[in-house]
């Protein structure tokens, strides 16, 4: 029951609750700081947060390691470049066809690699994806692994222009929403129920009578589905799709972006997709080689602050982790005031460094409490 | 010329090509094994999963060809990078990964692709983004014939010979070594090892320099063919690991069928579905969706051995 409680912590939800607004206004921001870039920045923000709600729906709440997710943000834009490539835009005929292809690929998989278990269960959705993967490099009428440009948006039907990138923004920030509601639904419905019930313990939920297969595709369906908006949207605002936006390391990141904000919290991934996102675009700023700082933040991060941002602001250590965000957010601004400046960055830097030391500090100190109270909580 | 002289001679000639790609299939697949071996003993015995193990192979081909060039000679560079390597290995053991064994699969696959990154950009800023080549000395430039009429290049055959005697040497290692004996009941039951009184961490870091010392060889054998560039590690790391899983987890001999299972379904794919291909389709198209299908191949494979024996063809005892 734990998810349960961790989504019921009110410090969450406010801090994410804040979070959601606060990237509802980018556009303002944006407009205020005349900083168009920042717009597509946090577009792509919003859309991989998509992506890791839905991938969060069954790892963090079902336990399913799918090392497979990108697949289907693959399937999801696939359909979209490959329907305007013959000159179908329409909106309502790209986005279910779009969607359901995502939900039958993710129904195939599910079938497939829901029949194993751990290690087996990573290695058959990442080969699964890699079989996608390798499909859209063998596309050769579209484009192969060079990929294909799109050339003409999808068409709303005059509803929404999407060649306007405020428009566009705003209809990602709406879906991430919707899509946020929607889990939170789910979790807590009797389906969520026994889905967190079978994560615990599927033997105990089985005999209970639930049949857990069943339970267990039906969510890697939906969460498939829900990646493939993510594929539409990624499709819609790069004009662009390859077999890259389906890499393996791509599903790596998406299960990054999940552990870091914390797993089976509501706004977890959000936080994830947010750190990351703005980690890497800052460091990367900073230097060309941002990999080599943020290789090591990710392993700091396994291996002191377990539970993510999310778990960090349960357990107490929420002025920590929200300072860090606000930091993040703030000096984000502030770097791009001083665009080739290289302090801004090293602040960053300190800062993330100082908030993983306090994190860890504190669940060091919270352990040997735990320890020496006589150690029966672990 | 008679129909039958020429369908004879066609035969002649398919079986000739067969066995070519026979040895191409065979000289990928035991590269294959020598990193999946070490990935295997890593899985098998410390429960790790170590997506950074192809960094080790890139590492290890960048080691040997620079010191291919300081020294001037290959073998040099080989004999040197391999314990250059083996340190690396253990020094990523000792400071990152020692700390891991105890933690659920998803912490190890986010801790190593975090390596994966670290170690892409340190081979990006120590050897640069364009990436190296290792020369070969004349005397491996050469062909000789295997059988007669079929001319097959020094080096790669090299690469098979090399391949089958490190089998050989993990196989008398394992099954017939006081060491070997400690690997296989580690991997069957730790804490029992270490109740009995074995160091199990000094076990455990030396199983990890072997593994990255066996990535450096495959790395570094590899390189010559196609060359030493960044991320050289990452598209094999997921070939090896659906060789460990295929073979079963902790199991060498499992590693080693489906090292070269799956070395040969990659070639012969490669080989032939362009030709048949390109019955339907232009040359260049056929090339694209072969190199594809001959890719997919292998997953539908792993697929399918995961669905008819969950663990695998030779799953280790007591897991």
């Amino acid at each position: 029951m734990s998810s349960l409680l961790r989504l019921k912590s009110p410090i969450t939800t406010i801090a994410g609750s804040i979070l959601l607004v606060l990237l509802g206004l980018v556009p303002v921001f944006a407009m205020l700081l005349d900083d168009p870039f920042m717009l597509t920045l946090f577009t792509r923000i919003v859309i991989m947060a998509i992506a890791a709600v839905s991938l969060n729906l069954i790892l963090g709440y079902g336990g399913m390691v799918s090392f497979g997710h990108a697949a289907y943000i693959g399937v999801g834009g696939y359909a979209i470049g490959i329907l305007a490539h013959h000159g179908i835009t329409e909106a309502w005929i790209q986005w279910p066809v779009a969607l359901i292809g995502s939900a039958l690929v993710a129904l195939l998989i599910g079938l497939l690699s829901l029949r194993t278990k751990g290690i087996f269960f990573i290695m058959l959705t990442l080969a699964l994806a890699q079989l996608v993967y390798y499909l859209g490099n063998g596309a050769y009428a579209y484009g192969g692994d060079d990929g294909l440009t799109i050339l003409q948006r999808t068409d709303l039907g005059g509803l929404l222009d999407l060649n306007d990138k405020e428009t566009l923004y705003y209809l990602c920030w709406v879906l991430l929403v919707i899509v946020l509601w929607l889990t939170y639904r789910v979790v807590n419905s009797r389906f969520g129920m026994v889905l967190q019930g079978a994560k615990s313990n599927d033997r105990r939920m089985a005999t209970l009578g639930f049949p857990v297969f069943r339970y267990r595709l039906t969510a890697f369906v939906i969460s498939g589905t829900i990646c493939g908006l993510a594929g539409i949207l990624t499709a819609t605002y790069t004009d662009f799709i390859s077999p890259a936006m389906m890499h393996w390391t791509r599903s790596g990141d998406l299960i990054v972006m999940v552990v870091l904000g914390g797993m089976g919290s509501l706004f977890g991934p959000l936080f994830g997709a947010v750190t990351f996102l703005m980690l890497e675009e800052i460091l990367s700023s900073w230097t060309e080689y941002w990999k080599i700082v943020f290789g090591p933040i990710l392993l700091l991060v396994v291996l002191f602050a377990r539970g993510g941002i999310d778990g960090a602001m349960v357990r107490g250590a929420a002025g920590y982790a929200l300072t860090g965000l606000i930091t993040l957010f703030l000096i984000y601004v502030v770097h791009y005031l001083w665009y080739d400046d290289w302090i801004p960055a090293a602040v960053v830097l300190a800062g993330a460094a100082a908030a993983i030391l306090a994190i860890w500090y504190r669940q060091r100190r919270e352990a040997v409490a735990i320890a020496s109270a006589g150690g029966d909580h672990a | 010329m008679t129909p039958r002289f020429i369908t004879r001679s066609l035969f002649f000639f398919m079986t000739l090509l067969l066995i070519e790609q026979f040895l191409n299939g065979l000289q990928i697949g035991l590269l294959l094994f020598l990193l999946a071996a070490g990935l295997t003993l890593v899985f098998g015995i410390m429960d790790l999963v170590n997506l950074a193990h192809g960094s080790l192979y890139m590492m290890g081909a960048f080691f040997a060809a620079t010191l291919t060039e300081w020294t001037g000679s290959f073998l040099l560079g080989a004999l040197l990078a391999l314990p250059a390597t083996a340190l690396l290995g253990i020094v990523v053991e000792v400071i990152a990964l020692r700390n891991l064994y105890t933690r659920d699969h998803l912490d190890h696959v986010l801790a190593t692709f975090g390596l994966i990154l670290f170690f892409n950009e340190l081979a990006r800023i120590l050897f640069g983004v364009g990436g190296m080549a290792i020369p070969l000395p004349d005397s491996l430039l050469t062909h000789f014939e295997v059988l007669p009429g079929l001319p097959y290049p020094t080096y790669r055959f090299l690469i098979i010979v090399v391949g089958l005697l490190c089998a050989v040497f993990l196989y008398v290692l394992v099954q017939k070594t006081r060491l070997g004996m400690l690997i296989r009941a580690g991997a069957t039951n730790r804490e029992m090892v270490g109740a009995l009184g074995i160091d199990i961490k000094l076990l455990f870091t030396l199983v990890f320099g072997l593994g990255a010392a066996l990535a450096a060889l495959a790395g570094l054998m590899a390189a010559p063919i196609t060359t030493v560039q960044i991320g050289m590690g990452d598209n094999i790391l997921i070939l090896a690991l659906v060789v460990i899983v295929i073979g079963g987890i902790g199991s060498i001999r499992g590693a080693f069928i489906a090292a070269v299972m799956i070395g040969l379904v990659d070639t012969m794919g490669r080989a032939f579905l362009p030709n048949m291909l390109g019955t339907v389709l232009s040359p260049a198209d056929a090339g694209t969706v072969a190199e594809a299908l001959s890719s997919m191949l292998i997953y539908i494979l792993m697929s399918g051995v995961l669905v008819l024996r969950p663990a695998g063809l030779f799953p280790a005892p007591g897991r």
